[in-house]
């Protein structure tokens, strides 16, 4: 009966029988590899997440009423009754009860229940479990269950006591009564509000200027505007520490206010966000049509109502993106407010102050999932409008084509020397303090500043694992991404887990890098995970790296990729070509500018990121971006601003060879671009 | 020996929407058939069923005797050209009709043999180190099917090849696609929206609308024996009369009894007769004699279009009632006739060039495949 209802609406259709596609090698070799990749990204950033997740509805205590104590007499025979380690506190009160909440590490020493313990006494201990879940360690052995154990003094020092883990939401209601910790939402919220106002006004009228205005030299403003991306987001912070720290050059021009605080995170945050406001701001503009300025002039409109009606509307998406990109960047980030922001507190501050500083695991969670929330809002409107964005270019569009106007461009011009004044002037700053003996006091030349095996943080090894770290990225991740991007494109059929695989590629670009570092500690660090044994490897900070600055690479892949003839596949397949032949001869070869691209993307982002990998190195695979944090934490705050203009140098480098290669590879197998 | 390639009962959905529904047709080995429709009448549903691109729903497709119904593309044998010719733009010329040669176990020199062979073919051979880009429309599409037929595959199929082309290239194109054809004897199926395009090429001409058959036959039968009023009306350009059957082979319009081909329709149902505007003959006006022995019809001159070939007429008269027929008159005859704007004119419409319909003939409903 059901079969026949089932049949029904098929009736119309019923006469052929049903094909089911056979699958070709192809296909299944072209799933397969989206499948891998997938995976990773399920292991390198879904299941970490989720760990972290339920780490943060975790709550640890000590069990008292799940343990049970005997003690023998000097012969060793145990006459007297057992008694729980609840009885024992009751009477002792050696443990006060706000004492037993601890965290998932938490470990309570079984003697502390026993006063009169030497571990040179002659009688023996046993310990059992009253339920079955109760665990303690003996040594590094861990015990449950309800068999008494029975060990002598000197042992029973190292019986260690373990919590019982609780699911709820006790951590959230713990942080959401503690107003030092609350009270940085409020904090980031307006620091991040306060630093995309001014950044994007300012990152505009650069955009303007550049797009809009024949002033000269516009290539090398734009060069000066893109630098802080070059550098870690925590070096503004040591230049204004320089500048109008307590012995800042400046100082007196806050008028007694300190930089240590929201004025240095809000100075700090517009410089390391301006590149990415302007490019953003710079191409909205650039892309706006000329026939609407025509058709404006025609209509006798003011250049005010022309900037007005014309302009701002025509950039409106670049602007909400810009916005959205400036905020979430802010709010994430963490170096800079590490630096300088004294007493103040942010939230990615507060997940490093909870897990490095507390051992907190389980606040520190909940920190991060705070976070996730302006996060992937932020994220996700930002995306939102990147689409509507990209829906309003018509092909047809002429671009506008700025005509010189004496006032309008010395304006335009004195605007961007005094941005190239502030971005130059915050790296100049630091090159100069790492060039001085010892500031503000003698300043003659010197280049002890950079004898950094001297100092904490790692020394040179730190440079060099960073550039190794930065390669090693630059080229896996590349290949990943790119590989991920082109399979998730060109397979056939496979919807779901092609927009499954869409989803997990989006998702890193909503994580804040903090909160991935601390879900990879989660989820790598637990000895139970198969993948153990990549912690404290320079392999995870690797696929830490890869992983953090996926969407963005998977994007510009995406788009180079959609740009390709759908139909290449197709006639590869009919002349019986391998997928992969057409890849290495075609696809490759023709993306080859956007490949390039992405690694460089990838190898400086290796070279700055400190948030996520904070967490994740180990003694030999210390960073030169995280070293810059930890010589300024020690006050070795010159060596810092040396270590941090290296970084700088490096990227410029990798950036000057990007663009040689690009040349040479634009020569070389793109001859077919150039008719 | 059954044909070479047999499509039987195929139908293709596309969630609830039904793009292919119950298609069978026989492509003869060496024959060149054309897919001709509107937009959307299912036509590159159909090809790219063929090629294993989008699997049909339901149904069979054999190929040389082979069911290849549900084979992945590269287990197929055809060879495939594309509207945006698809071709690999990094490339040579050379190494773009190579590419399907190369990787296969045929040797270096065998290759550049095959490859200047081919490029002579469409020749283009003076070409072969420039890249796509540097080439014209229609020479890309020369390449590209050099390149479909690099390896002798047993079917060619081309998907609308020459609708990015200029009108002159395009009628260029189209004769040396179909010259080609001929000398290689390879059985080839292509979608096209251009009648004339379908007209000029094919052997047989495939008529699809939403997703059914409409008709198939060669450029002839399809022009002069439509079996539906969509193909009357889809190919070429046809005036549409409404009109009632009085008996077989005769039917009234307006105060006229008209002798006409009415296969297949009952006495007293309404109908939409056809007839095509060059198949109206003129005549001096009251001539009594019909040439063909078909209908003579008083009409008076409206409107008159040149052309340049021809003249192009609205015709009107108390015999068609409030109907209006457009008539094609070459020069010769308007001069002859001395036919002007208000003139009267007595017309012929031959018996068998008038051909009925049944009247709510909506499309689609129209005679299956023949």
């Amino acid at each position: 009966m059901p079969a026949e209802v089932l049949a029904a609406p098929e009736a119309d259709l019923a006469k052929g029988r049903p094909v089911k596609a056979r699958l070709g090698r192809d296909d299944l070799v072209m799933r397969g590899f989206m499948v891998v990749i997938a995976l990773y990204l399920v292991i390198a950033l879904a299941l970490p997440l989720y760990v972290m997740l339920s780490k943060s509805f975790s709550t640890f205590r000590f069990d008292l009423t799940a343990y049970e104590f005997q003690v023998s007499d000097a012969e060793g025979s145990f006459a007297a009754r057992p008694i729980t380690a609840a009885e024992l506190n009751e009477r002792l009160r050696a443990v006060p009860p706000e004492d037993l909440a601890t965290s998932g590490d938490g470990r309570l020493p079984a003697t502390a229940f026993f006063p009169d313990f030497s571990f040179r006494s002659p009688v023996h201990y046993r310990i059992r479990g009253i339920s079955e879940d109760a665990a303690f360690l003996i040594g590094s052995e861990l015990f449950t269950g309800t068999a008494w154990q029975e060990v002598d003094s000197n042992t029973f020092r190292r019986v260690m006591l373990r919590p019982s883990r609780d699911i709820g939401f006790a951590n959230y209601a713990t942080y959401f009564s503690t107003p030092s910790l609350f009270q940085s939402i409020q904090n980031s919220l307006i620091i991040a509000a306060i630093s995309t106002v001014i950044t994007v006004a300012l990152a505009f009228g650069f955009a303007y200027a550049l797009t809009r205005s024949c002033m000269p030299l516009k290539g090398l403003f734009r060069l000066v505007a893109l630098a802080p991306i070059l550098v870690p987001s925590l070096l503004p912070g040591i230049a204004l520490v320089y500048l109008f720290g307590n012995q800042g050059l400046l100082k007196a021009l806050l008028f007694g206010e300190t930089i240590y605080g929201p004025i240095g995170i809000v100075i700090g945050s517009v410089f390391f966000t301006f590149p990415h406001a302007m490019i953003i701001i710079t191409t909205a503009l650039a892309i706006s049509d000329a026939r609407l300025y025509e058709a404006a002039e025609c209509l006798k409109a003011s250049r005010w109502k022309i900037f007005w009606t014309v302009t701002v509307p025509g950039a409106r998406y670049g602007l909400i993106s810009a916005a959205f990109v400036v905020f979430n960047l802010v709010i994430t980030d963490f170096g800079l407010p590490k630096v300088i922001g004294g007493q103040f507190n942010m939230l990615a501050v507060d997940i490093y102050k909870q897990v490095i500083g507390q051992q907190n695991f389980e606040m520190g969670a909940v920190v991060s999932v705070v976070l996730l929330i302006p996060a992937i809002f932020a994220f996700t409107v930002d995306r939102f409008v990147q689409k509507r964005q990209v829906a309003s270019l018509s092909a047809r569009s002429v671009p506008y084509q700025p005509k010189p106007s004496r006032r309008f461009d010395v304006l335009a011009l004195g605007y961007c020397v005094l941005v190239a004044i502030f971005i130059l002037g915050l790296l100049g700053i630091c090159q100069f303090a790492a060039l001085v003996k010892f500031w503000p006091y003698d300043l003659s030349l010197s280049l002890t500043n950079y004898a950094f095996d001297l100092m904490d943080g790692g020394g040179w090894d730190s440079y060099y694992n960073s550039i190794q770290m930065a390669l090693l990225t630059a080229v896996a991740g590349t290949i990943v991404v790119f590989v991920g991007a082109y399979m998730v494109e060109k397979t056939k059929g496979f919807e779901t887990g092609r927009s499954l695989f869409q989803l997990l590629a989006m998702l890193p670009m909503a994580v804040p890098g903090m909160v991935l570092g601390l879900a990879y500690i989660f989820f790598f660090n637990d000895p139970r995970n198969p993948l153990h044994f990549l912690y404290g490897t320079m392999a995870i900070l690797v696929v830490c790296t890869v992983t953090h600055f996926y969407t963005v690479s998977h994007l510009t892949a995406m788009t180079a990729l959609k740009q390709m003839d759908r139909e290449f596949e197709s006639v590869a397949a009919s002349l019986k070509q391998p997928f992969h032949r057409l890849f290495r001869v075609v696809t490759v070869p023709v993306c080859l500018p956007t490949i390039l691209d992405i690694s460089i993307y990838l190898f400086v982002n290796a070279m700055t990121t400190v948030s996520a990998v904070v967490f994740l190195y180990a003694p030999t695979t210390t960073l030169a971006s995280v070293a810059v944090l930890n010589m300024d934490d020690a006050g070795d705050i010159a060596p810092a601003a040396a270590m941090g203009m290296m970084i700088l140098y490096t990227n410029a480098g990798a950036r000057i060879v990007h663009l040689i290669l690009s040349k040479g590879v634009l020569r070389r197998t793109q001859a077919w671009r150039f008719r | 020996m059954s044909s070479y390639l047999r499509i039987r009962d195929l139908s293709k959905k596309f969630g609830e929407f039904t793009a292919l529904r119950d298609i069978s047709l026989d492509v003869e080995d060496g024959e060149f058939v054309c897919f001709l429709g509107p937009s959307g009448c299912g036509k590159t549903t159909l090809l790219r069923a063929v090629a294993g691109l989008d699997l049909q729903t339901r149904g069979t497709i054999e190929q040389a005797g082979r069911d290849i119904s549900a084979l992945p593309i590269a287990e197929r044998d055809f060879g495939i050209v594309f509207q945006s010719y698809a071709l690999f733009p990094n490339l040579t010329i050379e190494r773009n009709v190579a590419f399907g040669l190369e990787n296969s176990g045929r040797s270096k020199a065998e290759i550049a043999a095959r490859v200047s062979e081919l490029l002579d073919l469409v020749g283009l051979a003076d070409q072969r180190r420039k890249y796509p880009a540097q080439l014209s429309g229609g020479q890309q599409q020369r390449i590209a099917l050099a390149r479909a037929i690099a390896t002798a595959p047993g079917l060619l199929l081309l998907d609308e090849p020459l609708s990015a082309l200029d009108a002159k290239v395009r009628v260029h194109l189209r004769h040396q696609i179909k010259e080609l054809q001929r000398k290689l004897g390879v059985t080839t199926v292509m979608v096209t929206h251009d009648q004339e395009e379908a007209l000029s090429m094919a052997d047989r001409i495939v008529v699809m609308n939403h997703g059914v058959i409409e008709q198939i036959g060669t450029p002839t039968e399809i022009y002069r024996q439509p079996k539906s009023l969509f193909v009357a009306d889809f190919i070429g350009e046809t005036n549409q009369l409404h009109a009632t059957l009085a008996a077989s082979g005769r039917f009234t319009l307006g105060n006229a009894s008209l002798a006409g081909t009415t296969d297949g329709l009952a006495p007293g149902q309404p109908i939409v007769v056809t007839i095509r505007p060059e198949d109206i003959i003129p005549h001096a006006p009251g001539t009594a004699a019909a040439v063909s022995g078909g209908s003579l019809v008083e009409v008076i001159i409206g409107e008159m279009e040149f052309l340049g070939s021809f003249w192009r007429s609205r015709l009107s008269g108390t015999a068609l009632g409030d109907e209006q027929l457009v008539a094609d008159f070459s020069i010769n005859a308007v001069r002859r006739l001395s036919l002007d704007e208000g003139a009267p004119l007595t017309i012929e419409l031959p018996a068998s060039r008038l051909i009925a319909f049944p009247a709510q003939n909506a499309p689609g409903d129209g005679a299956r495949a023949g």
